[in-house]
């Protein structure tokens, strides 16, 4: 316990030590920067660790850099033939989702202020995608939102600098809902199997009550919530056999998913009974020899198997292709999909002006707009014109001659599966799901 | 005395600079200083117990119990007072520990470490069963007010950064005088010698059980800063590898003095931040790297940079 001598030492020690952090704060890309006009930087928040960085962050972030590049060389297909955006070079500032709520709001504000970007487009967890949409409100930076599915974001808030191109989660459930009753008018009885938290809860739930709200006497025989990365359903999968339903919805994703439907495969689970897997199509070819025939799958959106036929979406199965090894899965197109929403938006606020369009511009643009995408037309019609609305499309996995595909393929018009601007998912299913059209 | 006067002059000096810093540092330096602020104020609860030679895997309970009483008390109670909830949150905490810690102040070692931690663990499965607060989305904190006046998102900022310091400069002086109290003591004789510390006629159980709330009151407190700064709670915060972070920053600030923990903890922010901008794909390396460089070459945390340059008498 040495009490004497050690003042001036400390003193010392903290000099050196705040002029290190003054160091820091101070180098770096800075304020200098924000005004190049040849730039257009954005920051790309995707998961590159963690268990949806396979599954999800790696096949977004492959679709960046891609599409980014190709942006630049300005040898996309029309009509995003022009070079970068608005004639700027696109620059990518990549940051890792990883961290949680908290740490993920001191990388935005990194990201806007160190990094001074333009527009910052990610987050695939809905946590993230909440605790980030206050913060961009406050801190007056366009963020876009391109995967997170829960409604919630603008179903509790309105936002004025946030877009989301990505569809919510809600169609996902309330389309398979739709989709099994066409196929099975007759069905009489639904189990269900998702992973215990937030995305798995509200996928579980809103399939339920759509089906319930289609169909009342459909009896729901049992409900499992193991946890999620368990990657073993030994128990589970003997407890939905036992209640023995016709079908089976499940929102597992990645490893989860595979799992299932591996462990489901090997012990006839799936043998008389109907699987949904409604982000099933990550999968449809690596599993293809396992996947059972006529399994519903889901991309999330009009993605992967399900894209309509564009120039687009050529463009971007064969480049991707071409370059991963692999075919771009719906991660893949909705990265894809919020790169060029904003570039349709940016070129809309730039026609007919000089220099970079402000902030403020962007977001007029962006309210409202239709874009095309290589999943088709995109229109940004909900939450005040700022969340993105697209059909919605399921299909069931087929084998026949050893190439893996869908058949029965049904495609839901926009309308049919998304509540109308001002009401929200939960409050529209509970109504009877009857204040939109449906053919 | 007198060192204690030097202390809390020098304790004063960095509130100065602090808050000056505060007006001059852009927003998300100030923010990430906020953060660390806020972890250093449970990282001191976590070093009040690694003194009595226990280790918390569970401290993310009290942190995500002080988040979610704020977030609770201004999301459903509509109580925004800025003060009023962080008190919430401290008491919350407090009345959590002084119930499990009847139980947990009987063990020690790995059994202490390992109980911690499925507390946390439990209260992290319950948060995800509940989809009224949001299961694993967590919710968000819209506004809070100090004393009837509400500071804009603006400002918010800056005044929650204020609060992290007075509550930083508060708990520094007071730590600082408790580390050197007789009970503050009584936590390494307990690591030494617990048969002796009870021949003195002092009850080993009864000083853990002390300590295990004071440190469970300042992880409220760190929590539920960090849920004003951030503006969202989810029940990542109870997840154990939130624990391990604290776990982390004290092993880097050691236990030898308060003002280590402050520097630890805004260390191991700052690392991480410029680890994640320098290299999104590994910078859990970088971060693994410094805790092996801090083991090897300074075992006993950051502070004994200054006892070993003084060291050359012998003084350990």
């Amino acid at each position: 316990m040495v009490k004497s001598n050690s003042f001036g030492r400390r003193v010392q020690f903290l000099a050196i030590f705040f002029s290190f952090v003054f160091l820091a704060v101070g180098s770096g890309p800075n304020s200098a920067q924000a005004a190049d006009d040849s730039k257009f930087t954005v920051g790309v928040v995707t998961f590159l660790s963690g268990g949806a960085a396979g599954p999800f962050g790696v096949p977004s972030k492959n679709a960046a850099d891609l599409v980014i590049e190709t942006l630049n060389e300005g040898k996309m297909p029309a009509p995003y033939d022009s070079k970068g955006i608005a004639g700027m070079t696109i620059e990518a500032e990549v940051v890792d989702e990883a961290g949680g709520g908290t740490k993920q709001v001191g990388e935005y504000r990194n990201l806007v202020q160190r990094k001074n970007v333009d527009a910052v487009i990610g987050y695939i967890s809905s946590g993230d995608c909440l605790a980030i949409a206050p913060v961009a409100e406050e801190m007056q930076a366009l963020t876009i939102f391109f995967d997170c599915g829960t409604p919630r974001i603008f179903e509790e808030n309105s936002y004025k600098y946030v877009f989301r191109t990505g569809l919510t989660a809600t169609i996902d459930s309330v389309a398979a809902a739709r989709y099994i009753l066409d196929q099975k008018p007759d069905l009489k009885t639904v189990a269900g199997i998702n992973q215990n938290y937030a995305w798995g809860h509200d996928s579980w739930n809103d399939f339920e009550a759509s089906i319930k709200v289609l169909k009342p006497d459909v009896e729901v025989v049992t409900e499992q919530f193991p946890k999620i990365y368990a990657g073993q359903y030994g128990a589970e999968i003997s407890a939905l056999m036992l209640k023995d339903p016709e079908v089976i919805h499940s929102s597992f994703w990645g490893g989860d998913m595979e799992g299932l439907v591996l462990q489901g495969s090997a012990r006839g689970l799936f043998e008389g009974r109907t699987g949904i897997l409604t982000t099933g199509e990550t999968a449809m070819f690596r599993l293809a020899s396992e996947m059972p025939e006529g399994t519903v799958l889901g991309a999330r959106g009009p993605f992967g198997v399900y894209a309509p036929s564009n120039d687009l979406n050529d463009w971007l199965r064969t480049e991707y292709t071409k370059r991963y090894d692999t075919p771009p899965t719906y991660p893949a197109y909705k990265m894809t999909q919020a790169i060029l929403g904003l570039k349709s938006a940016v070129e809309k606020a730039a026609k007919g002006k000089e220099g970079k369009p402000s902030t403020e511009e962007i977001i007029a643009a962006f309210e409202n707009l239709e874009f095309e995408a290589p999943s088709g037309t995109v229109r940004m019609s909900l939450g005040k014109g700022h969340q993105a609305i697209q059909e919605m499309v399921y299909g069931q996995f087929t084998n026949e001659g050893g190439k893996p595909g869908v058949k029965n393929v049904k495609r839901y018009p926009a309308e049919c599966v998304n509540p109308p601007d001002g009401i929200t998912s939960v409050e529209w299913i509970q109504k009877g799901l009857k204040q939109t059209e449906c053919k | 005395m007198e060192y204690f006067r030097r202390t809390n002059s020098f304790f004063a000096a960095a509130f100065v600079l602090l808050l000056a810093v505060g007006l001059m540092a852009p927003n998300w330096f100030s923010y990430l200083t906020t953060i660390s602020l806020a972890k250093a104020l449970v990282v001191i609860g976590l070093v009040i117990l690694l003194r009595a030679g226990l280790v918390s895997f569970g401290q993310g309970l009290y942190y995500c119990l002080g988040g979610y009483s704020v977030g609770i008390a201004g999301h459903y109670l509509q109580w925004t007072d800025g003060f009023l909830v962080l008190l919430i949150a401290m008491v919350v905490s407090g009345i959590v520990a002084a119930i499990l810690g009847l139980l947990l102040c009987r063990y020690r070692e790995i059994f202490f470490a390992m109980l911690t931690m499925a507390f946390s663990m439990i209260l992290y499965g319950i948060l995800v069963k509940s989809v009224g607060l949001g299961s694993t989305d967590g919710f968000n904190i819209h506004s809070v007010s100090f004393f009837g006046w509400e500071p804009g998102t603006d400002k918010l900022g800056l005044i929650v950064y204020f609060l992290a310091c007075l509550a930083a400069l508060i708990v520094a002086v007071l730590m600082h005088r408790y580390f050197h109290s007789p009970v503050g003591f009584a936590g390494e004789a307990i690591r030494e010698n617990e048969i002796r510390v009870e021949y003195l006629g002092v009850s080993p159980n009864r000083i853990i059980f002390s300590k295990y709330i004071l440190a469970a009151v300042l992880a409220g407190a760190g929590g539920g800063l960090t849920a004003l700064a951030s503006g969202h709670v989810d029940p990542e915060m109870a997840y154990w590898t939130t624990s391990g972070e604290f776990v982390f920053v004290a092993l880097l600030s050691g236990t030898a003095h308060v003002a280590a923990v402050f520097i630890a903890a805004f260390l191991f922010e700052i690392i991480r931040t410029y680890a994640f901008d320098l290299a999104p794909y590994n910078w859990q390396m970088i971060l693994g790297a410094t805790l092996l460089l801090i083991i090897f070459f300074l075992p006993k945390g950051l502070w004994s940079i200054f006892t070993i340059r003084r060291a050359g008498g012998g003084v350990k």
